[in-house]
């Protein structure tokens, strides 16, 4: 661990955070969020929080700046910041450090950023306010962190407005903003999440070299540990406000101790055989094309593909790819414009208004966003047993049984039945989002992103669970995501969107296996793996950029 | 549950008064309505609470029972106005297309000529009767409903859930009754009291100007009328009503506001 000779530039001891919460129909009670965690940090290193949400680790992170969000509240240990005491400390130091000493790098830059300021007046806005630096200096700084960021056109890059740039800048332009004011320490708050992989990579890159340049200490934080091991330099790891395991990288990565890292670090290595192209087709997508109305440019070029019966078909790009807007037009909620759509050996009629009752049972869609997908004021029993009654004229008993039934499929067991969305967590919302769908007995389940809102290791639940109700109840899946590590674990063929059309297209082992196209090749190489130094491996080998870029 | 804030328990008090007053009127209501027991314009005393008005009828009978008729009219014309917006509304959005467009702009429409005016105009010409009063009245008000409720219900339809249901083939009835109407129900609730002290005032000041309740019956509006007279001898009659229609529309609305906080606050949004 960390030298001890050194004065540590922050120094958390026995750290507790606790809040108020107010649970329906109860009194109000306080609950700990954060127990006991020590952490030490030195200038210049890089220390990464990892562990799945609720663990803890933004609240830790925001202790740096003795800062607690909405109603949070830090009640015991010692947080030294330079050595200071700044758990304790009044709002006027509170107010010299937050911005200067220690600064903030948020989740996400569109949300961080003001609409109606130029990105130059913004980066440079803190350094301004704390007195650091002159207006010329503070820009010649901001260009110079500009560039380091490799953002393009350093010099002219401030003079655009946050919509002016995409997603990837501006989260660049962030960090720019957090180094600006010359700070010992940058808190990170899992700064790459939101954006896609191929575009993750590079502001991966920019914020690595940019810690390395301006020697500030940094607080990572993530809850994917392939992505922390590329830019820590040690790892903690928490769960529910507790610490698992704290250590070098190298020994988190390739000698985990505890059963919970190991799992973290085992994650997304379900492997899952191609299952032979001989069944029958069930879906057939014959050359659709496809445009929103009132735009005048195709979303879907000439799409073909088709999917077999019990077998998952993988939609893979990164966001605006086209991915999602496939599924709208095979629902029929965007009638294409050309093309054919042949499902279970009918032609499917192009609007949701002409399908017929069976073509929509048939033909169900599980969603990314599992709370927006359910009535928050329906219960477990009423949004499952829906389709029951609409489908199949179930009532009463036959239809509880059935609901229980299905429940029992989806390994939740007893006594959910009456319980509504709210009461449930992020996995049992996705759990019970799957029995709406099988309720209607389908032949085809369409998954957008599915797994992409969920922790890691509830995110492999759900799949395993997909793959076990696919062997059950031989139901086909188009699986569309912009996770490559979920396809590997659940494909049969692969499509790759770039740009609304399909670059690559077969069955799994084809797609991924060489000679790649330059955008396959991008897209495989982005995904971040769980071993050291594959960062600067990828990065020397790249033969595109990403559209986003 | 978060303690009742003392200012919504005022107002729930006032307001449950009134409405219990209203509805045993037969009950604790001193004299009849029409019932002429003393001269005109008496002073309160041991018989008459509040003395008696231009014509020698008790007050607080007149009071407890211009209440029953306020009351009465104005809850019927809210609830008119919210079946009608809020069904009108829920089907704009949910329909969306020329359906929208036309209901919209009809709405609008209406919505340009004050509402007094308009209620001047149609109840000059049409004979009045309770009836058409509340028809006028909840039909008028329905517009601010429809507007509500479409926006409420706009930023509904676009939800995942709806969209669940359209795929699995759900008509309109299920999506606007069962998907989007449990889901509106809180800022219609609270906006609901914001419109039955609207109703409330427009009553009082129709049946001023002596196009709303006709005698023999009488609300508090008509009260004031008949009274008005006597406050230039310093009779303070017609101070009663006046400050029984102001007690009346500030509890509601302190009612009211409480159930909005507790709605939005629910949602993450004030009281946070």
């Amino acid at each position: 661990m960390a030298d001890q000779g050194a004065r540590a530039l922050l120094e958390i001891t026995d750290l507790k955070i606790e809040a108020t919460a107010y649970p329906p129909g109860e009194p109000p009670q306080d609950i700990t969020i954060v127990d006991g965690v020590s952490l030490q940090l030195q200038k210049g290193r890089v220390l990464g929080l990892i562990g799945e949400s609720g663990a803890g680790k933004s609240t830790i992170g925001l202790s740096a700046m003795s800062y607690g969000r909405g109603g949070v509240r830090l009640t015991g240990g010692k947080i030294l910041l330079n050595g200071q005491e700044i758990r304790t400390a009044g709002p006027g130091k509170l107010r010299r450090i937050r911005g200067h000493t220690v600064t903030y790098v948020a989740q996400s830059a569109a949300a961080a950023f003001n609409p109606a300021k130029k990105l130059m007046d913004q980066v440079i806005e803190t350094s301004l306010q704390h007195g650091i630096m002159g207006r010329s200096e503070a820009e010649k700084r901001a260009v110079w962190l500009f560039d380091t960021l490799g953002l393009p056109n350093p010099t002219r890059f401030g003079n655009r407005y946050p919509h002016q740039v995409s997603g990837g800048q501006l989260q660049r332009a962030m960090t720019a903003m957090a180094l600006c004011p010359k700070p010992d320490l940058v808190i990170f708050d899992e700064p790459t999440t939101a954006l896609d992989v191929t575009t993750q990579i590079d502001v991966l890159a920019a914020i690595k070299e940019a810690i390395r340049d301006t020697g500030v200490g940094a607080l990572y934080i993530t809850h994917d540990l392939a992505v922390v091991a590329q830019v820590s330099d040690e790892i903690m790891v928490l769960r529910g406000g507790k610490m698992v395991e704290y250590g070098p990288v190298d020994q988190i990565i390739n000698a985990p101790r505890q059963e919970y890292t190991k799992a973290l670090v085992t994650v997304r290595q379900i492997e899952h055989p191609e299952k032979p192209a001989d069944a029958p087709v069930v879906l057939e997508v014959d050359r659709v094309t496809a445009r929103y109305r009132g735009t005048n440019f195709d979303v879907l070029k000439n799409i073909s593909v088709e999917l077999r019966q019990g077998q998952t078909l993988a939609v893979v790009g990164e966001s605006g790819s086209g991915k999602s807007t496939l599924a709208r037009a095979i629902t029929g909620l965007l009638p294409p414009t050309k093309g054919s759509i042949h499902f279970a050996g009918r032609e499917l009629s192009a609007t949701l208004a002409g399908r017929t009752r069976d073509d929509l049972r048939e033909l169900q869609m599980i969603y990314q966003m599992a709370d927006v997908a359910m009535n928050p004021r329906h219960t477990v029993g009423t949004i499952i047993g829906r389709p029951l009654e609409f489908y199949f004229g179930l009532k009463g008993d036959a239809k509880r049984k059935r609901i229980q039934q299905l429940l029992d499929e989806i390994e939740m067991g007893k006594g959910f039945i009456d319980r509504y969305p709210a009461e449930l967590s992020g996995g049992q919302k996705q759990r019970v989002c799957i029995a709406r769908a099988l309720a209607a007995k389908p032949k085809l389940i369409i998954c957008d992103e599915v797994t992409s809102a969920l922790d890691p290791l509830v995110a492999d639940g759900i799949l395993k669970l997909l793959q076990e109700l696919q062997k059950v109840e031989g139901v086909a899946y188009l699986f569309i995501t912009h996770d490559l590590a979920t396809v590997k674990a659940i494909a049969d063929s692969i499509a790759v969107m770039y740009r609304g059309e399909v670059v690559r297209y077969g069955p799994k082992s084809q797609v991924l296996s060489p000679p790649f196209d330059d955008y396959t090749d991008l897209l495989l190489s982005s995904v971040p793996e769980m071993r050291l130094g594959w960062l600067e491996e990828v990065l020397a080998h790249r033969r595109m950029e990403s559209a986003g870029n | 549950m978060k303690r009742i804030p003392l200012l919504a328990l005022i107002g729930l008090a006032i307001t449950t008064a009134y409405f219990l007053a209203a509805i045993f009127a037969p009950l604790i209501a001193p004299y009849p309505m029409g019932a002429t027991p003393g001269g005109s314009w008496q002073p309160a005393s041991a018989q008459f609470w509040l003395g008696t008005d231009s014509i020698g009828r008790d007050l607080l009978s007149r009071l407890i029972w211009g209440g029953r008729i306020t009351i009465a009219i104005a809850t019927v014309a809210t609830l008119l106005s919210f079946t009608t917006g809020a069904i009108l509304g829920f089907t704009a959005a949910v329909v969306g297309g020329w359906v929208d467009q036309a209901l919209s702009r009809f709405v609008d429409l209406i919505m340009s000529i004050p509402s007094l005016i308009f209620a001047l105009v149609v109840l000059s010409v049409m004979p009045v009767t309770v009836v058409t009063l509340i028809l006028v009245m909840g039909l008028l008000d329905s517009t601010r409903v429809f507007r509500l409720a479409r926006a409420v219900a706009a930023d509904i339809v676009v939800m995942d859930y709806v969209e669940a249901a359209r795929l699995r083939g759900e008509g309109r009835i299920w999506i606007i009754f069962r998907e989007v109407l449990p889901n509106s129900l809180s800022p219609l609730v609270a906006e609901m009291g914001m419109r039955f002290i609207f109703q409330v005032l427009l009553l009082s000041t129709l049946s001023f100007l002596g196009l709303g309740v006709q005698p023999p019956l009488t609300d508090w509006g008509g009260i004031v009328k008949e009274n008005k007279d006597g406050i230039v001898y310093g009779v303070p009659a017609a101070l009663y009503p006046a400050i029984a229609i102001a007690t009346l529309a500030i509890s509601v609305n302190l009612v009211a506001d409480w159930v909005l906080n507790r709605t939005t606050s629910l949602k993450g949004g004030r009281n946070g």
